[in-house]
C-alpha cells in the first residue's frame, strides 16, 4: 500500500444476495499491481461468489468494483470488453470439449478481439507454450490429464492479456500428483508480474507465493494479513479454528 | 395364396403405377426438403426464445411448444386448410402443409434442442462469457455444437417421424407418395401400389433408422 500504485482490483462494500439469503455482506478488498492475494474460507462462505461478481458472472446487489480504475458496474462500461481483461480459471476447468486445446485458446482471440486466424494461432501457441503445453495444441480436452486441462484453461485466459486473473480453487479437482504442475504455472505467472486473486487451500503455495491471505466466513472478510502471520498466528478464533482444520 | 400375391404383390400393376408413384415420391421429397429445414430452424428459434431471461417470453415459448406438441398434426393441417378460408385466407395445399408442419415439427425439434442446450453445463457458459464472448457467440460456438451432438439421435429420430408424417398431406389432396399410391389403388382395384409405396418408405427410412441406433450407441459411450 505504500507503493502508491493504483489498484488493479478495488472492491468496496460488495453485497450479493440470492433471493433472501445474503451471501456477501459487505466486502472491501484491494489488489495492487503484481500482487497475489489468496482467499481461504469454509465451503459456502462466498468465495466463488466474490470472484464471480468481479466479472459480473453474478450481478452484485450493492457496492462497487473497479478494475484498473474502470467501474465494472457502470452502465457505460462494456462488460464484455472488461471481461477479457479479467482472466478466470475455474475449479472444473470448463474447457470446450469439442475443440482442440489451441482452439480453446484462440476462440476469444478470434471472436472477441477479431484477430485473424494466423495471428490468433501464434498468440495461442505462445500462451500454450507458457503453460508448457505447446506440444498438446492439437489434443482435445478429453485426451489430456486434469492438470494439463487446467493449464490449457490458464492459457485460454492468459492469451487475452488480462490485467488480473481470478482463480477459483484451480487445483481442487485434481489428483494430488497433478497439483504441482498447475501451481508451478501460477508461480511463473506471479514471477512474470501477473496480478492474481486466488481462492485455494494450498497453504504451502500460499506461504511462498501470496502477498496477502484473506480469511472469509459467512460473506465477510474476517481477517487478513501476510501468509506467515495468517497461518502461524491468526488473531481471530474463527481463523485459528479454520487453519487448524486445514493443517490436519 | 395366389389371390394374396395378385392383390398385394402384382408386379404388372406395380409397373403401371410406378410413374404415378414416382411423381408422388418427388412431391414427398419436395415436402421434406421444405418442412425439415423449416422445422429445424423454427425449433432452434423456439428453443432459444425459451432460454430468454424475460419470464413472460420464456413462458410464451414453452407454452407454444407444449401447445403444438399436444395438438394432433392432422387436426392442425385440416384446421389450416379448411378452417382458415372462413377467415378469408385460402392457403394452397402446399402452403397449408408447410404451415402445419412448421408449427408441429418446430415444437418437437424445439423441445429436443432445449433438452440439448440444458445438457450443456453452466460452466461452459461461464468460461465463454468470462473471455468476453457475447451470449449469442457462446451459444453458437460453444453450447450449440455440444447440445446438437448430445441430442443428435433424437433430432434424426424426429426427422424420420417428420418424413412419415408427410403422408398426412394426402388429406388436403397434395399428391405425395401415399396419395399417389392410393389413387393408383382406386383405379386398379388392387393394393399392390400401396405395398410399393410402403416399400419405398422402408428403403428411404431404414438406413436412417440404422444410423440412429449407431448414433445412440456413440452418445451412450
Ligand atoms: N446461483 C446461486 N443461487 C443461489 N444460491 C447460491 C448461488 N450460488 C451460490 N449460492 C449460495 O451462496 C453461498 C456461497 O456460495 P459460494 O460463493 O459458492 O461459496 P464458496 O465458494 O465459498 O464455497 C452458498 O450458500 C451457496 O449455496
Ligand atoms: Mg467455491
Amino acid at each position: 500500500m505504500t507503493t502508491g500504485a493504483l489498484p488493479i482490483l478495488e472492491i468496496r462494500g460488495l453485497r450479493k444476495r440470492f433471493h433472501d439469503v445474503e451471501v456477501l455482506r459487505g466486502i472491501d478488498l484491494v489488489v495492487l499491481p503484481q500482487q497475489l492475494v489468496f482467499v481461504i474460507g469454509p465451503s459456502g462462505s462466498g468465495k466463488s461468489t466474490l470472484l464471480r461478481c468481479c466479472n459480473r458472472l453474478e450481478e452484485p446487489s450493492a457496492g462497487s468494483i473497479r478494475v484498473a480504475g474502470v467501474d465494472v458496474m457502470a452502465r457505460s462500461t462494456d462488460i464484455n470488453a472488461m471481461r477479457r481483461q479479467i482472466g478466470m480459471v475455474f475449479q472444473s476447468f470448463n474447457l470446450y470439449p469439442h475443440m482442440t486445446a489451441l482452439r480453446n485458446v484462440t476462440l476469444a482471440l478470434a471472436k472477441v478481439l477479431g484477430k485473424p486466424r494466423a495471428e490468433a494461432e501464434r498468440i495461442g501457441m505462445a500462451a500454450l507454450d507458457r503453460v508448457g503445453l505447446a506440444d498438446k495444441a492439437r489434443s482435445y480436452p478429453g485426451e489430456l490429464s486434469g492438470g494439463q486441462q487446467q493449464r490449457v484453461a490458464i492459457a485460454r485466459a492468459l492469451a487475452l492479456e488480462p490485467k488480473v486473473m481470478l482463480f477459483d480453487e484451480p487445483t481442487s479437482a485434481l489428483d494430488p500428483e497433478l497439483v504441482g504442475s498447475v501451481l508451478n504455472v501460477m508461480r511463473e505467472l506471479k514471477r512474470g508480474g501477473m496480478t492474481m486473486l486466488v481462492v485455494s487451500h494450498e497453504m504451502r503455495f500460499a506461504r511462498d507465493a501470496a502477498d496477502r491471505v484473506i480469511f472469509m466466513d459467512h460473506g465477510v472478510i474476517v481477517e487478513e494479513g501476510p501468509p506467515q502471520q495468517m497461518f502461524s498466528a491468526p488473531s481471530e478464533a474463527r481463523t485459528r479454528a479454520f487453519i487448524a482444520e486445514l493443517a490436519r | 395364396m395366389e389371390a394374396i400375391v395378385q392383390q398385394f404383390f402384382n408386379l404388372a400393376i406395380m409397373e403401371r403405377a410406378l410413374p404415378l408413384i414416382l411423381s408422388g415420391l418427388e412431391q414427398t421429397i419436395v415436402i421434406c426438403l421444405l418442412v425439415i429445414p423449416l422445422g429445424l430452424i423454427g425449433g432452434l428459434a423456439f428453443a432459444i426464445i425459451s432460454l430468454s431471461r424475460l419470464r413472460t417470453v420464456r413462458w410464451a415459448a414453452i407454452a407454444g411448444i407444449d401447445f403444438f406438441r399436444a395438438i394432433p398434426p392432422l387436426v392442425l393441417l385440416i384446421f389450416i386448410y379448411a378452417g382458415l378460408p372462413f377467415a378469408g385466407l385460402r392457403p394452397s395445399p402446399m402452403l397449408a402443409v408447410a404451415i402445419a408442419f412448421f408449427l408441429n415439427t418446430s415444437s418437437y425439434y424445439g423441445e429436443i434442442y432445449r433438452a440439448g442446450i440444458e445438457s450443456v453445463g453452466q460452466g461452459q457458459w461461464d468460461a465463454a462469457r468470462s473471455t468476453g464472448l457475447y451470449g449469442y457467440q457462446t451459444l453458437a460456438y460453444v453450447v450449440l455444437p455440444q447440445a446438437v451432438r448430445n441430442v443428435l439421435p433424437d433430432l434424426v429420430s424426429n426427422t424420420v417421424e417428420v418424413v412419415k408424417l408427410t403422408s398426412i398431406a394426402s388429406v388436403v389432396a397434395l399428391p405425395e407418395l401415399l396419395y399417389s399410391a392410393d389413387m393408383a389403388r382406386s383405379v386398379t382395384f388392387n393394393s399392390s401400389p400401396i405395398v410399393l409405396a410402403a416399400a419405398i418408405y422402408l428403403v428411404m427410412l431404414w438406413p436412417i433408422v440404422r444410423l440412429i441406433s449407431r448414433l445412440e450407441r456413440r452418445v451412450a459411450a
